[in-house]
Formats: structure tokens, sequence, C-alpha cells
């Protein structure tokens, strides 16, 4: 059976809406197969809009290895706008993909990357214009199998009712092994349905299928445990770890759009994992160990994106991007290669030291020194032991002080607030921080010509991490000390005018929060809160605080729990959290020491150049840490 | 440069457009040239761009290279690496820099679903017989109300029928075509379009799908936009 194109339907929509070039297709390097000629078939989504989602790394390799099958094929779609939306459904255009324009719900899967929590009413709105019902237990042979992956998708609780499964991981070997569970089921005449496929995706023990689960509850709201609820489907389910990097080198046709996207750029991730151990930091907890494509396959990459892409920019990718074993050479040999190219480079997520001003001006070599961002995340040096952020002041400020000499001019700070322990001063003690890196700057340069700018945002404990137990701040304290923290910055008649300050209010943290360490109880105020008009819950415009907390308050009025339950309360040891039967890898009893070291400032070294500390994943998992140096380096580029 | 912008690549923007162009131009290894500073910018004019949803068969830019380039050879190479639908039609080594100021005039096709011949025709006449028609159109400056009728040089209804992008089979649509002369405030096919709608109620089911057909010196004879490369081609005096 084939499926017709939408787009005749979608067409005379497009000149009615924002930005019509979103909804078209036609990247370079976008794949249209065959549908006829493929056995499975993967709708792969991004829950936010097209400008968020296109640059998604995790999309564009997933959507490139499956279309690389030859049995297999992928196409992408995105969360509509509303104008949009309202036009389908009053012409009855039920949602898209954006590659050959064919109806999401004639697909075998819909593989849904969820990097936030925030997209979860986004993916509500696409099952719906796709027309397939909401609740998983109401699908049909005629639906797809609803997947969730992502970094979100390690408590995919919240969404329980609304997926058919979840993945927990790096998404390429399993991306292939469920394509090929799916294919031998198709092959078979799909036996036993839908319920017989997802048993069989379950039975791996690398698929999570919620359905398969029970959860109970204690009287109090707890959850008592959660067990399977047949034969075959393993207790646990574990996460997806790809050993090798220099094996996957994706993406190596990297889509180019024709709208304008958040990153116009070619991104290479140098490196997956973190182990430096910060508490707060749900991605280092979740991808480790730290396993490094090496220099060459990062060279061949770079060279190669560029060539089939034809952006100017090149960004290196991990958690922590200066940890890299061989990332002097690496910086190094690609600014020699790239020199007067007109080609910038540039390096994400760094540490705060010196040794980043070396990598930095290397970047910035026949460009401007324009600003340089580090991250102390916390405000005083007793909170950054807390989180296990360790850098002292002392640090910070001769780092800064190489940066302004060596002609930087600009540098941005980022903060947390509202992290566990955290009191009024620590938040406060960001103001006099700042004002010694102006001071500082202007004695290093001799001028007043340094600015500094303070960002802020408010903490919200993830699963599988330290803090999964501790209570999140209510966003009274967070706003009133981050109110405090302007007036401080602001007051200055000194260094005021120097330091920016920005900041996020700490009402949508308390939603993320809900959503993070929620249960499956949550997915009914997910659910009430689309259906009272909620959509695009990570854009100010459109998220309300009070549409969420008048839905709780509504959907949860028969439970013994409430928002507070579920965010400002600290957890027991040995309380039964919603994500405790998917497993990262990490020792809970590690989790839980770690969690008590926090809260005596106690700290942690990173593993790759001191002891392991028995985090639990490398032994669980059956990984290790692969990190260099090769001892190779970039040639120059031959010019043929 | 000519290029056109075709199906559904109607709906870039000049921003779209111009993004898309510069990647091309670098995937192709043009040897463009960039501006001095601190962010070069590779050297790309775009003159008077078609707005986002309107298609044409006659777009124009000027490109700065830094040696001779064989025009037929960036055409091919600049043609291949652009998307389909971004399609270069036509390359001149330019005689002067006055390209911009050569474009005098348009010539648009507008297709309009659903309306009946007879009903057109008589929007048109009441258009074209009228002294001043002014219109309203929100522009970065806010509500600007100026006269969409003295810079239309011809309005007519084109022989036989057409269908337009999206339309059921059987529907026909009529076609418009008309020339006019650019002009600031810029008259562009929506102001006509919505001239219509004043003067004679004129007003299609579903979005109008508009083309530009050609732009250029408008020729005193003809009263139509000729080839802007004359001047570059023949290397005579305008």
């Amino acid at each position: 059976m084939s499926v017709e194109s939408l787009f005749p339907r979608l067409e005379p929509l497009l000149p009615k809406v924002q930005k019509p070039i979103q909804y078209v297709g036609g990247e370079l390097n976008s794949t249209v197969k065959d549908w006829d000629e493929a056995s499975v078939r993967w709708a792969l989504m991004y829950p936010d809009a097209y400008e968020i989602g296109l640059p998604n790394q995790g999309v564009q390799i997933l959507y490139e290895i499956l279309n690389e099958l030859p049995d297999t094929m992928a196409e992408r779609t995105y969360a509509v706008w509303p104008d949009l939306e309202a036009l389908m459904r009053s012409e009855g255009v039920p949602q898209f993909t954006v590659d050959a324009h064919r109806p999401v719900r004639a697909f075998d899967v819909l593989g849904v990357s969820f990097s936030t929590e925030l997209g979860y009413t986004n993916l509500l709105t696409a099952l719906d214009l796709a027309g397939i019902p909401l609740d998983a237990v109401e699908r049909t042979d005629e639906d797809p199998i609803v997947l969730a992956g992502g970094h979100a998708a390690f408590n995919p609780e919240p969404i329980a009712d609304f997926i058919d499964a979840a993945v927990l991981g790096d998404g390429e070997q399993i991306a292939i092994a469920i394509s090929e569970v799916i294919r031998e089921w198709k092959d078979e005449g799909s036996p036993g349905g839908r319920d017989e496929l997802l048993m069989r995706l379950a039975s791996t023990g690398g698929v999570y299928v919620p359905k398969f689960y029970d959860v109970e509850y204690h009287p109090d709201g707890r959850i008592m445990r959660v067990v399977p609820n047949r034969a075959g489907v393993p207790s646990r389910i574990f996460k997806h770890t790809v050993m090798d990097l220099d094996e996957w080198p994706y993406p190596k046709k990297p889509l180019v759009p024709l709208a304008e996207t958040v990153h116009e750029r070619f991104s290479v991730e140098i490196f997956r994992g973190c182990t430096r151990g910060c508490r707060f930091c749900q991605a280092g907890m979740i991808t480790r160990p730290v396993r490094e494509r090496s220099i060459t396959t990062v060279g061949d990459m770079v060279e190669n994106g560029i060539r089939e892409s034809g952006f100017n920019e090149v960004g290196l990718l991990s958690l922590s991007s200066a940890d890299h074993s061989e990332i002097g050479d690496m910086a190094k040999g690609l600014a020699d290669r790239y020199e007067g190219t007109n080609t910038s480079l540039s390096l994400p997520s760094t540490r705060v030291d010196a040794f980043n001003i070396d990598l930095a001006n290397e970047f910035s070599r026949n460009g401007r020194r324009s600003g340089l961002t580090f991250a102390p995340e916390g405000g005083s040096e007793r909170m950054r032991k807390v989180i296990n952020k360790m850098v002292t002041e002392e640090d910070l400020i001769r780092t800064v002080t190489t940066a302004y000499s060596q002609g930087w001019r600009q540098v941005k700070l980022y903060f947390m607030c509202g992290l566990p322990t955290e009191e009024d001063v620590d938040v406060l003690g960001i103001a006099d921080l700042a004002k010694k890196v102006i001071h500082a700057g202007r004695e290093a340069t001799g001028s007043r010509d340094v600015r500094c700018t303070v960002s802020i945002g408010g903490f919200v404990p993830k699963p599988h991490t330290p803090f999964q137990w501790a209570a999140q701040c209510d966003h009274e304290t967070v706003d009133r000390r981050l109110r405090e923290l302007r007036d401080a910055l602001r007051g200055d008649k000194e260094y005021g005018r120097a330091i920016g300050y920005r900041y996020h209010d700490g009402k949508p943290s308390i939603v993320e929060g809900l959503l993070s360490r929620g249960d499956r109880r949550v997915a009914r105020v997910i659910r009430a809160v689309w259906e009272d008009g909620g959509r695009f819950d990570g854009w100010s415009e459109h998220f309300s605080y009070e549409r969420w907390m008048n839905a709780a308050d509504k959907a949860l009025a028969d439970e013994p729990v409430d928002v507070d339950w579920y965010t400002v309360r600290e957890r027991e040891e040995h309380e039964v959290l919603p994500w405790d039967h998917l497993d990262a890898g990490l020792d809970r009893e590690w989790l839980w020491q770690d969690w008590q070291d926090a809260k005596g400032d106690v700290e942690v070294e990173d593993c790759r150049w001191t002891p392991c500390y028995d985090c639990g994943v490398c032994p669980t998992m059956g990984t290790e840490i692969q990190i260099g140096p090769t001892g190779k380096k970039l040639l120059p580029l031959t010019v043929v | 440069m000519r290029y056109a912008k075709r199906g559904r690549l109607r709906f870039t923007s000049h921003r779209d457009i111009s993004r898309a162009v510069e990647r091309a131009v670098r995937r192709a290894d043009i040897p463009v040239a960039y501006s001095a500073g601190f962010s070069p910018h590779p050297k790309i004019s775009y003159a008077g761009a078609a707005p986002t949803g309107v298609a044409s068969e006659a777009e124009y830019l000027e490109i700065g290279v830094t040696r001779p380039c064989d025009p037929h050879r960036l055409r091919a190479d600049l043609d291949a690496s652009l998307p389909p639908g971004l399609d270069v039609l036509d390359v001149v080594e330019a005689r002067d820099s006055g390209l911009a100021d050569r474009l005098e005039g348009s010539t648009w096709e507008l297709r309009l679903p659903g309306v009946e011949p007879e009903v057109a025709a008589k929007a048109v006449e009441a258009f074209v017989t009228a002294d001043r028609v002014e219109v309203e159109r929100l522009t970065k400056k806010g509500l600007r109300r100026f006269d969409a009728r003295e810079a239309v040089l011809t309005l007519a209804v084109q022989e036989g029928q057409g269908r337009a992008a999206g339309q059921e089979p059987d529907r026909p649509c009529v076609i418009l075509r008309m020339v006019v002369r650019h002009a600031t405030p810029a008259v562009r096919p929506d102001d006509v379009l919505t001239g219509l709608r004043l003067v004679a109620g004129l007003a299609p089911l579903s979005p109008p799908e508009v083309t530009r057909l050609a732009q250029g010196p408008l020729d005193a004879a003809t009263g139509e936009p000729a080839d802007p490369f004359d001047f570059d081609r023949v290397g005579g005096d305008r």
C-alpha cells in the first residue's frame, strides 16, 4: 500500500502561515526513499519548532543511519506552530513528514527525541494531528509504535501513557536492532499484532515498554514497587552505549536547511560522556563512560562536513570539550588547516582554566576576540564544593585576567540558583565575584573597556543524579534571590555598568521539575494542560505557569500528591523512585553516598586521571573509559 | 546572475536565499571575494528580491570574484550546487555596478484559483480605469497608505486558463499578467490584489500563486522589461 504526498493539500495553507519554508523540506542531504521498497519505515520527530529541531544531532544521526539500511527508510517531522496547526485542523491535513510529506500515521515507528521534558505537550499535538490515539493502549495495528528517546527518556514515566516504548542511551545500534526486529515480525506476517511486536522488543531487554509494568503505590502516594505484569519481560531495562565512536562517524551528510535555524554550523561530537562528576548534571551521569573520538577521525569529519554542507562554522561538541586528551593538537591542527578560509571554529562547553584561553586564542586566530564563556555554576566556593564543580575563586580570577589581557573584551559567566543547601549569601556572592572579575580585567588591560555578563537560571534536580533525592528550591525563593542579585549588581556605582545580567525566572523550573521527576500520575497533568491549549512550553511566549498549576490541581485532586510533593519535597534513601527500574549503570548506593558527600562539601575527582570511585557504570554496562592520546597529528590538507 | 525560485522553494525569504547561495558558493569552490574587516562577508548583492511565497523566473544577484571566471562554467557549477528550485539561468560578466538601476520594472503572472474569467475581467477593467487605487500595507515602518494604480503599466486577463498548485485538478483558475514599474514604495503583486478587491470585490478563495516572469529596463516601444544583461553582453551604450 503506497501513501500519497500530503503536499498538494498543505501547499495552499502555506501562504497563510509564518515562515512557510520550514514545512517544505528539500534540505540539502535530505533523503526521500521509495515507500514501497522499504519494509521498515521510521518517522523521526524532534518535538519542537523546526528551527530548534533541524540541527539536533541525535535526529540527524539516526536519520542517516536508518536511511543507509537498504530495507529501512526514515523521514523527519517537527512540531508545527499554532498558526499551521489551526489550518491543518480546519482543512483536515494530518501531521506530515517534511521529507516526502507523508502522513505520520502511515509509518511503522514514530521515534521522538526528547532533549527536554518541555516537549511533552508538543508530542500530544503531533499524535492528535496524526490521528494516532493519545493513549497507547487505544492504538491499533494501523498506528505506529511511538518510541521515545533522548535524555528525558531516562525517566519516561510522565509520558508512559502516551508512548509505546522508550529507549535509553545511545541510539545508533539500538535503532538498527529495532528495525531488524520489526522487519522480521513483518516478514512473518505481523503475527499477534502490535502487542506481540512490543513483546518482542521488550524481551530483548533494551527497549522499555511501559504497559508491561505495573506501578503500585503506598497510601501516602509514594511508589511501593514497579513490577512486570507478564512473563518474559525483564525487571530492569538498561541503557545503550556505543563503544567505538570512530566506527560511527555521523553525520556524514549533514542536513543543510533553507530556513534559518538556531545552530548554523557543522557540529562534530569529539567525545561522549563526562566523568567530571558535577552532581547537578544529568548528561554527565547518564552518558558515562568517556569515549573519545580520535583526532584523525575528527579531522576527517570536519573536512567532509564542510565540503558536504558549505557551512562556514564548525563546532566541536561534547560535555566538556577542552577535556579531550588531544584537544591542543586538534585545535592547532584545525586552525592551521582552515587559516585564511573564512571557516571559523568554536568550542562550546569549556571549563574555567587558562588552558582554555590558549584554545580559544587558537580558534580566533584571524578573527575578533569578542566573548569567552565560563560556567562556575555556583556563586560561592562552598556551593561549588556541593555541586562538585571544582573551581576556586583564585582559578576564576586568574583565568579571566589572562583572557582580558590577551585581548578578550567580554566574559560570560553561567550560574544556577536554587542548588541544594543554597542560602542567600551563596547567590549574592556572584555579585562580588563579578565585581572582582571586572576589577581584575581593568587592572590587566589598563582600560575600562571590559565587560562581564552574569547569566543565571533555576536549578532542576534530575533523575539518575546524586541530586535526584533533593528538594527543589521553590520559585518564590529563587525569584527573590535573583532579584536581590540584580539589585546588588545594578546598584554598584563602580562596576555596575560593566556587568550585564540575564536570568530566567523560577516558575518554568518548577514545571520542568514536575516533569523531570514525575511518575505516571503526571500524565494526567500533561494531558490536561494540552487540552487547555498548552503548546511549546519551552518558549516563554507560549508557556503558562498558571495553566500548569490549574491543570495539576484538577488532575491530581483525587491523589495524595501535588506539585509540591513532586518538586520541593526531599526524598528518603529507600523511597522507590519512578525511574529505579531504568538502569543507567549508576550504582544507587554510590549516588546516595555522593548526595551525602555533597551535603558535607566532600569533592570527588575525575576518574580519567584518578582511581575509579565505583560509580558502577563500567562494570554494570561492560564498558570502559576510552581516551587517547593516539599521538597522531592533523596533517595539512592537500589541495587537489 | 539571473536565477529562478520555483515550486516549493518560492517559500524561501530573501534571507534564506542569501544563506543558501553563500553555502552553495562555498561547496562549489567559487572564488568569491570577501569584504575586509573583523567578520568578512562574501561579496554577493541581491537586487529587489521577490517576496516570500512569490515564485520568480527573473531574480538577480551580483557576485564578486577574486579572479576571472568563465560565466558558463560558473553558471553550471553554482546551479549544480544549489538545491533544485533555486536554479541559475544566466551569468554574464558585469560591465559596471549598475545592474540594480537597470531593473526598472517587472512582469508578473498571478494565478487566481476559483475565479470566473468574466469576474476577473470586470475587476481588471475597474482597476485600470481608476485614476488612483489607494491601498494599505503593514510595512516595517508601520501601516502605509499609497497608490497602487500608477505603477501598474499594463494589467490584463490572459487568454486561456491554467491551474494553480495545490488545487483540485478539475478547478481552473484565471491568469492575470501585468507589468509594474519599480517605485517607492514598491507596488507588489499583493498590493494590486488588494486594489482589485477594493475596486471590484475580487477575492480568490485560496491564495493566488504569483510568479515574476521578467525584470529589466522598461522598453519604450513595447512597454515590457527587456533583458538587463543586454548592456553587459553587447558592450554598447544604453
